[in-house]
């Protein structure tokens, strides 16, 4: 039994089905992130939970009590937004100090609290000016004093690094993170940003269209995505038709058209049962592109043609074509650059390690993002 | 040599629009006994013969408790039909707003004339709360207008949070969306005191026998002779009407200003 339980939730407005009978179990203490794309329910599961939208079926449980009929305001939330939402007309310490009121807090013990959850955040000595007078990234610092200084239950976040600009967000990332393990709160972070998802989070949830793709630990969904979906929403990965033959001991193995036979470790094809259609995925950073007179080594080799390069600095990222004949494949290949970055036209061997790659099987019921990119 | 034309002629204009203001509010200080020029001298002889005017008095009195109770009246319902237009999804949104505003559009005395048909034709007859319903009507689309395009620019997810934070909604609404609205509250209730206060029309068809506002008695004493009283009373009103809501405005950029908002 979580922090938070969300049982067969359905949310429906009108026609439109926004969240299809989701279930979901949050941890005590944990920090769980609901990931995807614009549209895909994050939002609108987030909103049910804080009570702002109401359930058409299913419970949400908060501590073991169930909510759906409980107001927001009854239900001991802290909820951060991604525009802020300090109150314009008070200073940063009656914000703060604001949901203390309506819990019978004495006065000095408000004026203490307060000035606890200033110092949190590192800005007691912003206490007496107004929000507006506030950078974006203090003004977000308020607000999370502002949330935490109840004692919530559940700490809800809605995006609340997206209106800052690049660097400060990732400051803002590792520091929110630090300030939610000192104080322990449950947390449900709602972002479309993966990278925040997998820096910040105990726990994963990646949605699509309504439906949960995966539920899992960063590493975990990065590692072993459970769709296509999933594989092509974390990061750049290469996802190539295949055909699983058959478990050998500890080994699935598989054939990729044009491509040499394929044996990977079986924990890295977990949905696979055996023989049948399935998916390669291949993170496009563990594509290493070498000369090709470059000696073996323990990984995969095949020959490929670089077909553009797209120049980043430090690193390139390469479109490659692999295979044979009629059976050839584009992927692309994420590499740090060492001397002088691969030219365009130029023949390499591209190499992989059987354990960087993973496999799906083809059309599992959650796998239905086939064609999402 | 075309732009001076221009200018002379915008000066022109002014001095059309406000010299005959400016002449009422010259003359309320004469100390002659006939209301024209030449002036004879300064005195305040004509503000005090105002105030032992018990017709004046009483008519002053009408206005401003008319004008009092129709900026109550026009700005809570105001705020509530606001609420309501901006914040909850009613059907037929778009015709009530229309509905609310029309009072606007239509002509002053086509809506005298059929208020007071409608009223007595379900049997209420001319009285102070007839007026006063009135008045309400006329002010009540100045006051949406305004409240409305505040209530556009608060934020819901400040009220949310208010709400996560434990606060009812009613306690939301006293401690966070009044307090933003405030400034359109202001100026929503000043805009009602002043057409109230000012309004003519409606009120000869509406207001009952022996009861006179600020308008309708110098309409009344004028129909007698001009007597510089009328200067004296026309120079209060100039000052209510045109003073109050300056003061209110500065008032509100200074709050905000102070704020920083």
């Amino acid at each position: 039994m979580g922090a938070v339980n969300l049982s067969d939730v359905v949310k429906r407005f009108g026609d439109f089905t926004a969240v299809h009978r989701m279930s979901l179990e949050i941890p005590e203490g944990s920090f769980l992130t609901l990931l995807g794309p614009s549209g895909c329910g994050k939002t609108t599961t987030l909103r049910m939970i804080a009570g702002l939208l109401d359930p058409s079926e299913g419970d949400i449980d908060i501590n073991g009590r169930r909510v759906n009929d409980l107001p927001i305001h009854k239900r001991n939330l802290g909820l951060v937004f991604q525009n802020y939402a300090l109150f314009p007309h008070k200073t940063v310490a009656e914000n703060v100090a604001f949901g203390l009121r309506y819990r019978n807090v004495s006065r000095a013990d408000i004026a203490r609290r307060v000035q606890e959850a200033l110092e949190l955040v590192r800005l007691p000595h912003l206490a007496s000016r107004y929000p507006a007078a506030l950078s974006g990234g203090q003004q977000q610092r308020i607000a999370l004093a502002r949330a935490v200084v109840i004692e919530p239950d559940v700490l809800l976040l809605d995006e609340p690094l997206s209106a800052l600009d690049a660097n400060l967000r990732e400051e803002m990332r590792v520091e929110l993170k630090n300030i939610q393990k000192r104080i322990g709160v449950t947390s449900v972070f709602v972002t479309h940003d993966q990278s925040e998802a997998l820096a910040m989070s105990d726990q994963v949830v990646v949605m699509s269209e309504g439906r949960i793709e995966q539920v899992g630990a960063p590493q975990e969904v990065y590692n072993t995505p459970a769709s296509e979906f999933v594989a092509r929403f974390l990061g750049a990965a290469n996802i190539l038709p295949a055909e699983a033959r058959g478990i050998e001991g500890e080994t699935m193995v598989l054939d990729v058209p044009g491509l040499p036979r394929l044996g990977i470790p079986r924990s890295r094809a977990p949905r696979l049962a055996g023989a049948g259609a399935a998916r390669l995925v291949i993170r496009a950073e563990k594509l290493a592109l070498t000369p090709v007179d470059a000696p073996a080594d323990d990984r995969v080799s095949v020959p490929a043609m670089v077909e553009a390069v797209d120049y980043q600095g430090q690193s390139a990222r390469y479109f490659l074509r692999i295979g044979e004949g009629e059976n050839t494949h584009q992927v692309q290949a994420i590499n740090m650059i060492d001397e002088r970055p691969f030219a365009e036209g130029e023949a390499v061997s591209v190499r992989v390690r059987p354990r960087d790659c993973a496999a799906l099987p083809l059309g599992t019921a959650n796998g239905g993002g086939g064609s999402a990119a | 040599m075309g732009w001076n034309l221009i200018r002379l002629y915008a000066v022109l204009v002014y001095l059309f629009m406000f010299l005959p203001v400016a002449v009422v509010v010259l003359l309320s200080f004469n100390a002659s006994q006939f209301g024209a020029f030449p002036m004879t001298g300064f005195s305040m002889r004509w503000f005090v013969a105002l105030w032992e005017n018990d017709a004046v008095m009483r008519a002053f009195r009408t206005s401003l408790l008319l004008g009092l109770l129709c900026a109550l009246i026009s700005t809570t319902l105001g705020i509530l039909a606001s609420l309501a237009l901006v914040r909850y999804r009613i059907p037929g949104r778009n015709l009530i707003t229309t509905v609310l505003i029309a009072p606007i559009l239509v002509p002053e005395v086509v809506l005298a004339v059929s208020l007071l048909l409608f009223l007595n034709f379900i049997g209420i007859g001319k009285s102070f709360l007839m007026l006063l319903a009135g008045h309400v009507i006329f002010t009540l689309p100045f006051v949406i207008l305004v409240v409305q395009a505040r209530l556009v620019g608060i934020r819901r997810d400040v009220e949310e949070a208010a709400l996560s934070l434990g606060a009812s909604p009613r306690q939301t609404f006293f401690s966070v969306t009044l307090p933003l609205l405030m400034p359109a509250v202001a100026a929503g209730a000043l805009f009602a005191f002043t057409i109230s206060f000012d309004n003519i029309t409606g009120t000869l068809f509406w207001k009952p026998g022996g009861v006179e506002t600020v308008p309708t008695q110098i309409f009344a004493m004028l129909r007698h002779s001009i007597s510089p009283e009328i200067n004296a009373l026309g120079t209060v009103m100039i000052v209510l009407t045109v003073g109050l809501p300056l003061l209110g405005a500065s008032l509100a950029r200074w709050l905000s200003m102070k704020r920083g908002v």
